[in-house]
């Protein structure tokens, strides 16, 4: 089987084996980024010579038995928004031109520590505002899957780079499912942890009560693993839970498993194929011994707008710090302080990145913060219940990922409300902190990969990636590959 | 709610973000619509309901007050677009 | 028109932790820019802030010692606004759950006492330092002082004048410096206060529009501005002109105030709940723990001290005002158990050295215990008074010990009767025409006796007794 085909599990145990060497593997991945990348965009970043210089190192730990991981020595690649000591780190915005972090956020530093090699870090959309990877002051990411369609976003090239082989996993982050919508539309596995498993130290915030980092992988075994290395207690991050790391135990038997169907989530506005396709899934689970029902949740509808509340609120505090003074753009012409911070901030963000910061100003500002960031902040409580509700009688739930397939590249952008709406599957999860995964369960007409949602309760990872994984075992759709395009003549 | 100019003037400068006269316009469209449909959530009755910011019960996280080594000011003014005698450099603030 | 005057003030104070709020770095003060920061304190992107418990523990202190009321659950809030001195340019603070409210401390103005109340103390982060640089006409951000923890207590406006405002801040320094939460330098910065100031002409009830003023440093420069900004007031209201709701900043060489905000400064500070710190739940158990260690506080210590050892309210006041003066008072009378001398000893030598060679009194650093141990040789006659304040001189400057350099330099008293006797007699031999004119009736020729003998015994011998002798001797001739 070709190289870049295989799973990170399987690279990782030929290297383990001594079969294949860390630099040849990770030159053997670097190359197939040359080739096929200029295609897709995935990467902003490649960081060929401290990936093969790390390759050596972690070869070196492996051969002295420092290095005992199953994903040691295995390349993989980071989102844009999490900080690599030394390498640049832009959230795919003008803002942080040249930003060079001095420190590794946490997730980078376990993986690293494990012997993971970092080959270079993903297109997103700016911020991670957005869900087609379309923002990026880099340019839009090309969906593997098909050649004018956006890859979902905001971790648009973490699901990209998997999708075209060209990682072996990736880190993406989730804050209102951007992991899991592009994990849907580029056909690969991700999951969100349940808030404050991973550390968020070093991960750039967009909206810190929400923000989650998770791993996107080609099967549930890929990005079980990495849970097990980046999860677990940060004594750098307040939010992050007193517990060890999450270790996932397979066993592919779902016998008498409760799943529960929101019926608000298959109603108007999900594409049929969609729907049917994921319908499918749920029979394919009762076949398996899973207790499949329906059950109501119109707590849902509210979702949406308070969701977009919240994280429009905490963007605009948390994007104030970019002026120009400490790193990235400054301005070159102004006259004084306040024109160095209004141009810099005017010239440095892109448009959706204004407009959502502009959106939180309005609901914190005075006079209006009742009515908006705490009524949102109300709802929230809410949804929570809704949810906790729900799981006093499903070990998990089974929803779609988005309402379509892979949307066309530009199709979205200019109707901003039509995009926020399409987060309708994903962006609940976030507001009750639960762990939430993808993957893939179909194919629409056009051969566009369609994603199965499976919500559980916090910290019932192990839960909903078993029930993933069944349903991985007793289908295929995760091992289909794109026609690459760089990559036909292979 | 009608987005007025005077709140888009007034939302740019609490965020410090200056809008070229077209973008205003599309600004104040997009953002009623976007304002509008966050109303949506006046139709839920939240009487009584605490506001949650966090979602889960967690509470008392600390650190011990022990002192450990800062970090150099040349590291930490790195990537500072403009610097002068170990500090960030700005334009003369006037008070 | 006569006026009334309302003052209300919000004080700073930066807590005497080890290290900042948020993050490991030290709070000393000083250092060269930027050598005491991390990338948390500085608002790196993706860093995240961790509270230091110490700073909880201290606020809970505060709180107990100005009679507040201790919120249980504890949240932090974001303060958002734009300036250099502000990395994440937001401050992390307490709006909607304050740590202590409810307060109030007690004052004395002319003999009457006044409770001011404390609305709230919340904590927070300090900010860091510009510098203004001269050859570049630029601005330097120091970010050194950035995550200070602060504590911010704000009072009603219950102050009628600014003797009122200097007695509040006399003993809430005193408060703070008891309970050993901050050393309240204010020429460091560590205590700062902005004064709320309104005016309303007399028979009126509604309060006029206040001012805030920021960051003054000093209880002069504090009472100057108060003085400063209620003349203002008044000329405005006199010219017919409206007082302006606005900060201002006194800038007390030139003594006068100035408007500071722009309306790039709009006050909307969009405060919203901290999403990157958890609550903090404050336990009975915790509450009453630091209660149980609170030490004695200023006003508990005064009453005692005018009960049980009789000495002047003037002397207690001075001296209960301040803890170290407390300390030395404690600790020489506990070596001595004499309370009125030591006392008279603080008022008098201990204060007088202390200004005569510009010592801070919390500098003052020889062993209290000594000063116990020099009254006692005092009261055993082992030396005179006029020998004690010379050996307190060197204790105070040198840190000698008393007993030990009064052997080396034989400083001791002349106790022996004969010894005494004998220079009396060879006195008044070599002074035939003084024991004359006391003979004649001139009583006042015993002084410069007295003097001749003191000098010839080097001082080191008690004057009442050679005054005994003489009389004695002469009596004899």
């Amino acid at each position: 089987m070709e190289l870049s085909k295989m799973t990170a599990l399987e690279i990782g145990s030929k290297i383990k084996s001594k079969e294949l060497g860390v630099v040849e593997v990770t030159k053997a991945a670097l190359e197939n980024i040359e080739k096929t990348d200029k295609a897709y965009n995935a990467f902003v970043t490649i960081c060929a010579d401290k990936a093969l210089a790390q390759a050596e190192k972690v070869q070196k730990g492996i051969d002295d038995g420092t290095l005992t991981s199953p994903l040691a020595g295995v390349p993989m690649a980071v989102k844009d928004n999490m900080c690599t000591e030394g390498i640049l780190t832009t959230c795919a915005s003008k803002i942080l031109t040249g930003f060079k972090p001095t420190y590794s956020s946490t997730a980078v530093r376990k993986l690293e520590e494990a012997g993971a090699v970092i080959l270079g870090k993903l297109n997103m959309d700016e911020f991670a505002m957005g869900s087609t990877t379309e923002t990026s002051v880099h340019g839009a990411t090309i969906n593997p899957w098909g050649e004018n369609r956006a890859p979902g976003g905001s971790s648009g090239g973490s699901a990209a780079a998997v999708a075209a082989d060209e990682a072996y996993y990736t880190l993406g982050s989730d804050t209102g499912g951007s992991i899991r919508q592009p994990a849907a539309f580029c056909g690969v596995t991700g999951l969100k942890p349940t808030y404050g498993a991973v550390s968020r130290y070093g991960l750039i915030a967009y909206a810190s009560s929400l923000d989650q980092i998770g791993p996107i992988g080609k099967n549930v075994e890929d990005i079980a693993e990495v849970l097990s290395v980046i999860s677990g207690h940060d004594p750098k991050d307040s939010t992050s839970v007193k517990q060890d790391s999450l270790k996932i135990t397979l066993t592919n038997n779902i016998k008498g498993k409760k799943i529960g169907l929101p019926k608000d989530y298959f109603g108007e506005g999900l594409n049929p194929e969609v729907k049917a396709s994921v319908l499918a899934a749920a029979k394919k689970l009762e076949e398996l011994g899973a207790i499949v029902e329906e059950f109501e949740m119109p707590e849902l509808q509210y979702a949406i707008p308070a969701y977009y509340i919240i994280a429009c609120a905490e963007a605009s505090s948390n994007l104030s710090r970019f002026d120009g003074v400490k790193y990235g753009y400054a301005a070159p012409e102004f006259n004084d302080l306040t024109d160095l911070y209004y141009k810099s901030r005017s010239e440095g963000f892109g448009i959706e990145v204004k407009r959502r910061i502009m959106i939180g100003a309005f609901v914190l500002s005075s006079g209006y913060y009742d009515a908006y960031y705490k009524k949102a902040l109300q709802v929230k409580a809410i949804i929570k219940q809704s949810f906790d509700r729900a799981f006093e009688k499903y070990d998990c739930i089974l929803s779609p990922t988005a309402p379509t397939t892979a949307l066309k590249i530009g199709e979205n952008l200019s109707d901003p409300l039509k995009m926020y709406l399409g987060d309708i599957y994903t962006v609940s999860v976030n507001l009750a902190g639960l762990p939430s995964m993808v993957v893939p369960c179909g194919f629409d007409s056009q051969g566009l990969p369609i994603g199965l949602q499976l919500t559980g309760k916090a910290f019932s990872e192990n839960e909903i990636m078993n029930v993933g994984y069944a349903f991985q075992k007793s289908t295929d759709y995760h091992t289909k590959k794109p026609v690459l395009k760089a990559g036909k003549e292979a | 709610m009608k987005i007025t100019d005077e709140m888009i003037d007034y939302i740019g400068i609490l965020a410090r973000l200056k809008l070229q006269d077209e973008e205003k316009e599309t600004a104040k469209t997009e953002m009623e619509k976007i304002i509008n449909y966050m109303d949506t959530l006046n139709t839920l009755d939240t009487t009584g309901i605490e506001a949650m910011s966090h979602a889960f019960p967690m509470n008392n996280v600390f650190r011990e007050d022990v002192v450990k080594p800062s970090v150099d000011r040349d590291i930490i003014t790195l990537n500072a677009p403009a610097k002068k005698d170990g500090c960030f450099k700005v334009p003369k603030t006037v008070e | 028109m006569e006026f009334l005057t309302t003052l209300g003030l919000e004080v700073h104070t930066e807590l005497s932790t080890q290290t900042k709020i948020f993050c490991s770095c030290t709070t000393e003060f000083g250092g060269d820019p930027n050598t005491h920061v991390c990338e948390v304190c500085t608002g790196m992107p993706g860093t995240l802030p961790v509270l230091n418990e110490q700073v909880v523990e201290y606020a809970i202190r505060v709180g107990l010692a100005t009679n507040c009321e201790i919120t249980k659950y504890n949240k932090f809030d974001r303060k958002n606004y734009f300036y250099p001195d502000l990395p994440k340019a937001y401050q992390v603070s307490q709006l909607y759950a304050p740590i202590c409210q409810n307060g109030h401390i007690d004052i004395e103005v002319g003999g009457v006492t006044k409770s001011i109340r404390i609305k709230e103390i919340h904590m927070e982060e300090d900010a860091g330092k510009l510098i203004h640089d001269p050859w570049d006409d630029c601005t330097l951000v120091d970010y050194n002082r950035c995550g200070v923890p602060l504590l911010e207590i704000v009072s009603e406006p219950d102050f009628c004048n600014g003797e009122e405002v200097i007695a509040y801040l006399t003993k809430l320094k005193s408060i703070l410096q008891y309970t050993d939460v901050s050393d309240c330098k204010m020429e460091q910065g560590s205590l700062r206060a902005d004064v709320n100031l309104s005016v309303r002409p007399v028979g009126t009830d509604e309060l006029g529009t206040r001012t805030e003023m920021k960051n003054i440093n000093s209880f002069k420069a504090i009472a100057r501005a108060i003085e400063g900004e209620r003349k203002r007031q008044i000329e405005l209201i006199g010219e017919g002109k409206r007082v302006v709701q606005e900060t201002r900043r006194w800038d007390d060489n030139k003594g006068s105030s100035f408007a500071m905000r722009s309306k790039e400064n709009a006050q909307d500070y969009r405060y919203f709940p901290e999403p990157d710190l958890v609550p903090i739940e404050i336990s009975d158990e915790w509450i009453e723990r630091v209660r149980g260690e609170l030490p004695e506080l200023p006003d508990t210590k005064k009453k005692r001290y005018l009960a049980n050892y009789g000495l002047p309210e003037y002397d207690v006041d001075i001296i209960t005002g301040s803890k170290f003066l407390v300390k030395i008072f404690e600790e020489a009378l506990e070596a001595c158990g004499e309370a009125k001398e030591v006392s008279n000893w603080i008022m008098g030598e201990v204060l007088r050295l202390a200004t005569d060679t510009s010592t801070d009194i919390e500098d003052i650093n020889f062993t209290f215990a000594n000063l116990g141990k020099l009254i006692l040789l005092v009261k055993n006659n082992v030396i005179n008074r006029g020998t004690a304040k010379e050996v307190f001189e060197k204790m105070f400057k040198e840190n000698i010990e008393p007993e030990q350099y009064i052997k080396e330099n034989g400083l001791e008293m002349v106790n022996d009767d004969g010894a005494v006797r004998e220079v009396v007699v060879s006195v008044l031999q070599s002074n035939p025409n003084s024991v004359a004119e006391f003979k004649e009736g001139n009583d006042k020729v015993t002084r410069f006796l007295m003097g001749q003998c003191m000098k010839q015994l080097k001082g080191k011998a008690d004057p009442g007794t050679v005054n005994v002798v003489i009389a004695e001797e002469l009596a004899k001739m």
